[in-house]
């Protein structure tokens, strides 16, 4: 299958096999009105399977949360059809409604407008912990 | 204008403004005429969504020594949350009508959901088995009072660990002290939460696990004891299972030091056998007249007043 190279935009690339709609959805591009292409399974000589996401056009998008979805994620920036930057993600500090706390004794299970937040607590093992009750949330 | 400051978690307070707050409870006791009415036409909320007799009573009485007034409910049930009042909405209210806000609330983080929505200050009075930093403040206060110091000392916690908010808080406080080793006291389903042993161990904090009172009593210059939390269960079998566990009585207190200090933030139901109430040890009494005078130190300390 071919999809048309970007001249001008943004490519989501080496996303995990699976996951390439869970990041569509957490950055938001279902409210964009610039052209999107969702590949899912193409060939990876890295991984085998891989998503790719790609973006006609160059738009503000808030990257951290990739980092949370799989960190082997790279942002690929393209102007007049080359790569012009090459962003690697790690686990961002702060995840916003992204997860839900599973602590039924926590506020937010009772209260749900309470924007849902946790923060990273330890990298090495990606451990994060609600911000209100300390829940503790692995990424897996 | 200064920035609003609250007490949600022991950790909002540095070491030298916990030095701080003692140093002006144990002048409050020392010079009562002088704070008599330094809060006057100041007005304090308690909110309290979960029952409490101390630190309700506390706050209202340090309120009130300090010449202010008090508003507020001592249940859920005689608020708008019974008929499904958020916390958020309910905090937006009050603070149009107190200058500070001590709440006590069963879910975990409610204090920090009130915080952002209001612009008075919010004092955690306890949110769930998470935390309660004013009755840190209060075992503080009793410790420095009762030792005349804070650091260099063996803590024993024994009972529920697990939902126990005032252990979890009291640890997050001592561990910041020069050489205080802690033994962490119960069975092992109510072991100290994972996110309070990373604290200790980011810390370099010694700390051990026991399960016998026993065993752990003769190193002890503090042992505070907890009431297993009937509430706290979402299974009557495992209170029932568990609520006997520890009882403090004379007898186990025979390889205890000359100098130990028994504390417990109460209520009690049989942790602590009445027996031992006379004991020259036993300070959990002593710790509620403490409550209160910290507590007025910490309203003049958040209403910026002193």
């Amino acid at each position: 299958m071919n999809i048309d190279g970007v001249k001008n935009g943004i490519v989501l690339d080496h996303i995990k096999a699976g996951k390439s709609m869970m990041a569509y959805k957490l950055l938001g591009l279902d409210k964009v009105k610039s052209c999107v292409a969702i590949i899912q399974n193409a060939d990876s000589s890295k991984y085998g399977k891989k998503d790719i996401i790609k973006i006609d056009e160059l738009i503000d998008l808030d990257y951290d949360v990739l980092g949370y979805i799989d960190s082997n994620i790279t942002v690929n920036i393209v102007k007049d059809g080359k790569m012009v930057e090459k962003k690697h993600m790690k686990l961002p500090t702060e995840l916003r409604n992204v997860v839900t706390c599973k602590n039924p004794r926590c506020i937010t299970s009772v209260e749900q407008e309470i924007v849902q937040i946790f923060r990273l607590k330890n990298e090495e093992k990606k451990v994060y912990r609600c911000a209100y009750c300390d829940a503790e949330h692995k990424v897996k | 204008m200064s920035e609003i400051r609250n007490l949600i978690n022991i950790t909002d307070l540095s070491l030298e403004e916990i030095d701080h707050l003692i140093d002006v409870a144990n002048d409050i006791v020392a010079n009562p005429t002088v704070y008599q009415d330094i809060c006057n036409h100041k007005k304090l909320a308690t909110l309290f969504f979960e029952p409490s007799t101390r630190t309700r009573l506390s706050f209202e009485a340090a309120m009130l020594e300090l010449g202010g007034s008090v508003l507020g409910f001592s249940a859920a049930s005689s608020s708008s949350a019974a008929k499904g009042e958020s916390v958020s909405d309910t905090i937006q209210t009050v603070g149009c009508y107190a200058d500070i806000i001590a709440m006590r609330h069963p879910k975990e983080g409610a204090p920090i959901v009130a915080s952002q929505r209001t612009t008075v200050p919010i004092i955690n009075g306890g949110d769930g088995g998470h935390f309660h930093p004013t009755q840190t403040l209060t075992d503080l206060l009793t410790i420095k009072r009762k030792k005349g110091r804070l650091d260099n000392m063996t803590v024993g916690l024994c009972g529920d660990l697990k939902f126990g908010r005032t252990v979890h808080s009291l640890i997050e406080a001592m561990m910041r002290y020069e050489n205080v080793k802690f033994v962490l006291i119960s069975p092992q389903e109510l072991q100290v939460p994972d996110y309070v042993k990373e604290s200790l161990n980011e810390n370099g904090a010694e700390w051990v696990e026991m399960e016998s009172l026993e065993e752990a009593m003769p190193q002890l210059d503090i042992l505070y004891m907890t009431r297993i939390q009937k509430e706290r269960f979402f299974n009557e079998e495992d209170y029932v299972r568990l609520k006997d566990t520890y009882i403090l009585d004379l007898e186990k207190l025979t390889n205890a030091k000359e100098d130990l200090t028994i504390l417990h933030p109460l209520p009690r139901v049989n942790e602590i056998s009445v027996e031992v109430d006379n004991d020259p040890r036993a300070c959990y009494f002593f710790q509620a007249l403490c409550g209160k005078h910290i507590r007025m130190a910490l309203i003049l300390f958040l209403l910026g007043l002193k």
